[in-house]
Formats: structure tokens, C-alpha cells, sequence
């Protein structure tokens, strides 16, 4: 560990145990970096803007990962949903393409099932459900993951894919898996949550980076 | 007080980073590895520490063939497992001579307000190359006011040859903190196998 220039301030300074004046250090893994954490408090929506409350959703990270949880809603058997923009828009309204199915089973244990289920989108513009009726009894959430590939690119469409598990309405458990494309070769740059017709009670959503 | 050398391109006696210094999102806190054992328990580090607590397993080989692995959460530390939970649980599977597929719900492994283990894998095969690997998600267990969500995926190497793809996800229906989480082996056989445990902050 060398000494720097004349004059110049000392590249590492060992003070109590921990490094000053230390910015960056490589070879530590930080593949996944936590960007934002955006906590709801009887929320209409929580947004993920480039370049705003330190928010990073550009070309920095190859992907994104979102992580939703608790996600719990003022009103009951409401559906958990997300959507994306371009640039400074904010009608969060790009078009999508989507398959989602899901596997459920009931507390009675009297109903369960596996297969597609019709919350998809065939180009169309509307919020993708990231739950299935999410219930309002006061331990009743949805959790969940969201990835998002590649935002920034403007050469192909927008790739994501979700997995949640949510506490419904009527007491059943929903294994709810996601995938799709925004279908546009604009750069997103901002992401929405939102429950649909109602307000996010409580949760917590934490965006990451993914080099 | 001296400055530290680096030694083997390494610096010791530090314990602390500037904060800005980004050390990743996601923490190893801890490493178990079973060896002939009939449970790997994790009874420590499990708090608020983290909003989700992630578990990758790796090489899980059963004593007894034919065997699925299971866990189960515990609400004091580790005394009890028997955490009430409701989950589904399905498969998707393909056999080695290319003769069966399948996907579909398989409803004798789930729990509907159940207090015992939940199957994570199917059915793994105990020869020298058989075993199961995958992770488990659980989210915000130290809540004492929502139900915990959990999920998890597994690759299986089937007792008869099979490839098994199995998804589990549910909740714990408790708004007790969940504070431990324990492995074992259908029937109380023995195992060997990696398990992480990571928070992820």
C-alpha cells in the first residue's frame, strides 16, 4: 500500500477500525444493490422515477428487481398491480403483452388448482395484476418479486417477470407467476405500484440494481 | 495507531466500511452443511434485521431412497415447529427414457391450516448422484401484524429417474414473529447437504 503524491491526501486512513475517505472498493459483491426503498402509508401509488429521490431506472443496471412486501390494501379483494413509462410521461399506459397463471389452494382445503389465469394483457395498456384479490383483514398482504430486464435499451422490448404470494379475500393462497414485455423500443423510465381503485394501506417496495 | 498492511491482497483488523462503500443487498449470514443429520435448524439471526430472509440449498441427498424434504418454522426460537400454514404446491416433471411428462397440482403436499412440515421437493433419490437443490424465499417474518408469504422452487432428482420441478408458496398464518427455520427429511431420516441461509436488505 503505497504512499501518495507529495501533498496529497492519504489514499486509505485506518481510524478506528474502519476506512476513511473510502468511496469504492472493488472485489466486494455488490451485484445486487439496494437503490430505493419506498414505504406506503395509505398510498394512492408509489413511484420509481429516474432521476428523482435518488431513484437510479437507466442504462446502470442491466436489470432491476423489485421486491413487494406486505403489500396491504385499505379496501378488499383488490388487485396488486404495476405499469411503466417513457421519458417524462406519466400516464404509466405502455403497451404489454403478457401470460400469468397461478396455483391456489383454500384454508378449508375443500378447493385448489393449477393453471392459466385470465389477468393477462394482449397489447394493452392497462396495469398487470402482481396479485389475485388481495384481502383487507388486518394480516392479509401480498408479497412478492418483480424483475426487469434491460429498461434502458432502445432496440428491443422490455422483458419482466413476476412471482407473489398472496393472502386473498376469501382465504385462499394464490401462487401467482407473471411474464411479458412491454412492447415498445422507447427506454423506461419509471415504474408504478398501485392497488387498482384503491389506496396501498400499507407495504414496503425496495428496488434493486442487478449488475 | 498504525496503518494496516494489506496482506494476501487483504486488510486486516478492519471492521467497518464508510458508508459509502456499497457492500451488496444481499448478506451470507449463515452456512449449515448436514452430514448424516435429521435436522438443520436456523435458530439464530432471523429478526428485522432483513425484509426477506432467502435460503439456497444445495446437494440434498436422502440416507433412505425415495424421500421428500420438508421444513417448518418455529414462532419461540426453535422449541416448536408448528407454525400454521395454508400453501399450494405443484410440479412440472420429464423422466430420464423420455416417456412421462407432467404438469399439474399435486394436492397431497400442500397444507391447509396445517401445522406440520411442508414438502419443498419431491421425492429424491438416495444414490451417489441423487439429490435436490433450490431456494426458499421467506418474507418479513419479524411482522407482528401480517401473515407470513413464503415461496420457494426445487429441482429434484426423482427416486426413478426423474427430473421434478416443484413450486411451493403460501403463508404462515400467524402474526407472531417467525424467528427459526428448520430442514429435515421425510420420516425422520438422516441427510447431507448445503444450506444458506441470506438476508437481504
Amino acid at each position: 500500500m503505497g504512499r501518495g503524491p507529495v501533498g496529497a491526501p492519504a489514499i486509505i486512513r485506518y481510524v478506528n477500525n474502519s476506512l476513511a475517505s473510502v468511496d469504492d472498493v472493488s472485489g466486494i459483491n455488490d451485484s445486487m444493490v439496494l437503490i430505493k426503498t419506498l414505504t406506503a402509508s395509505s398510498s394512492a401509488t408509489l413511484s420509481f422515477v429516474n432521476g428523482t429521490s435518488d431513484v437510479v431506472f437507466d442504462g446502470t443496471y442491466p436489470i432491476y428487481l423489485f421486491k413487494f412486501i406486505n403489500m396491504h390494501p385499505n379496501g378488499n379483494a383488490k388487485q396488486f398491480k404495476f405499469q411503466v413509462d417513457t421519458g417524462t410521461n406519466t400516464s404509466y399506459n405502455q403497451t404489454l403483452t403478457t401470460s400469468t397463471f397461478t396455483a391456489y389452494h383454500n384454508e378449508d382445503d375443500d378447493s385448489t388448482s393449477l393453471g392459466y389465469n385470465d389477468v393477462d394483457h394482449a397489447q394493452g395498456t392497462g396495469f398487470q395484476h402482481l396479485s389475485i384479490s388481495t384481502g383487507n383483514d388486518n394480516d392479509q398482504t401480498v408479497s412478492g418479486t418483480l424483475h426487469l430486464y434491460d429498461p434502458s435499451n432502445t432496440t428491443f422490448v422490455k422483458h419482466f417477470l413476476a412471482r407473489s404470494s398472496t393472502y386473498t379475500a376469501n382465504d385462499h393462497c394464490y401462487d401467482l407467476y407473471v411474464g411479458g414485455y412491454f412492447n415498445t423500443t422507447t427506454a423506461l423510465t419509471r415504474v408504478q405500484f398501485k392497488y387498482d381503485g384503491d389506496t396501498i394501506d400499507a407495504g414496503v417496495i425496495k428496488m434493486y440494481g442487478v449488475s | 495507531m498504525a496503518i494496516k498492511v494489506a496482506n494476501n491482497q487483504s486488510l486486516t483488523a478492519i471492521t467497518a466500511l464508510p458508508s459509502a462503500v456499497s457492500g451488496g443487498a444481499m448478506t451470507l449470514l449463515s452456512t449449515q452443511t448436514a452430514s448424516s443429520s435429521s435436522t438443520i435448524s436456523f435458530t439464530s439471526g432471523i429478526d428485522s434485521t432483513y425484509d426477506e430472509y432467502v435460503f439456497k440449498f444445495y446437494d440434498l441427498n436422502p440416507a433412505t431412497d425415495d424421500k421428500k424434504f420438508q421444513f417448518n418454522l418455529s414462532a419461540d426460537g426453535g422449541s416448536n415447529y408448528n407454525v400454521t400454514k395454508t400453501t399450494t404446491f405443484f410440479s412440472a416433471y420429464h423422466d430420464e427414457s423420455d416417456s412421462a411428462t407432467n404438469l399439474g397440482y399435486r394436492t397431497g403436499n400442500d397444507l391447509a391450516q396445517g401445522t406440520g412440515v411442508q414438502f419443498f421437493t419431491d421425492s429424491a433419490g438416495n444414490g451417489s448422484d441423487e439429490s435436490a437443490a433450490g431456494e426458499l424465499h421467506l418474507f418479513a417474518p419479524s411482522s407482528t401484524t401480517f401473515v407470513k408469504h413464503f415461496y420457494s422452487r426445487t429441482s429434484t432428482y426423482y427416486t426413478s429417474n426423474y427430473a421434478f420441478d416443484v413450486f411451493v408458496a403460501g403463508y404462515a398464518n400467524t402474526t407472531s414473529a417467525v424467528n427459526a427455520v428448520q430442514f429435515s427429511v421425510e420420516s425422520g431420516g438422516n441427510f447431507d447437504g448445503v444450506i444458506k441461509m441470506y438476508g437481504v436488505a
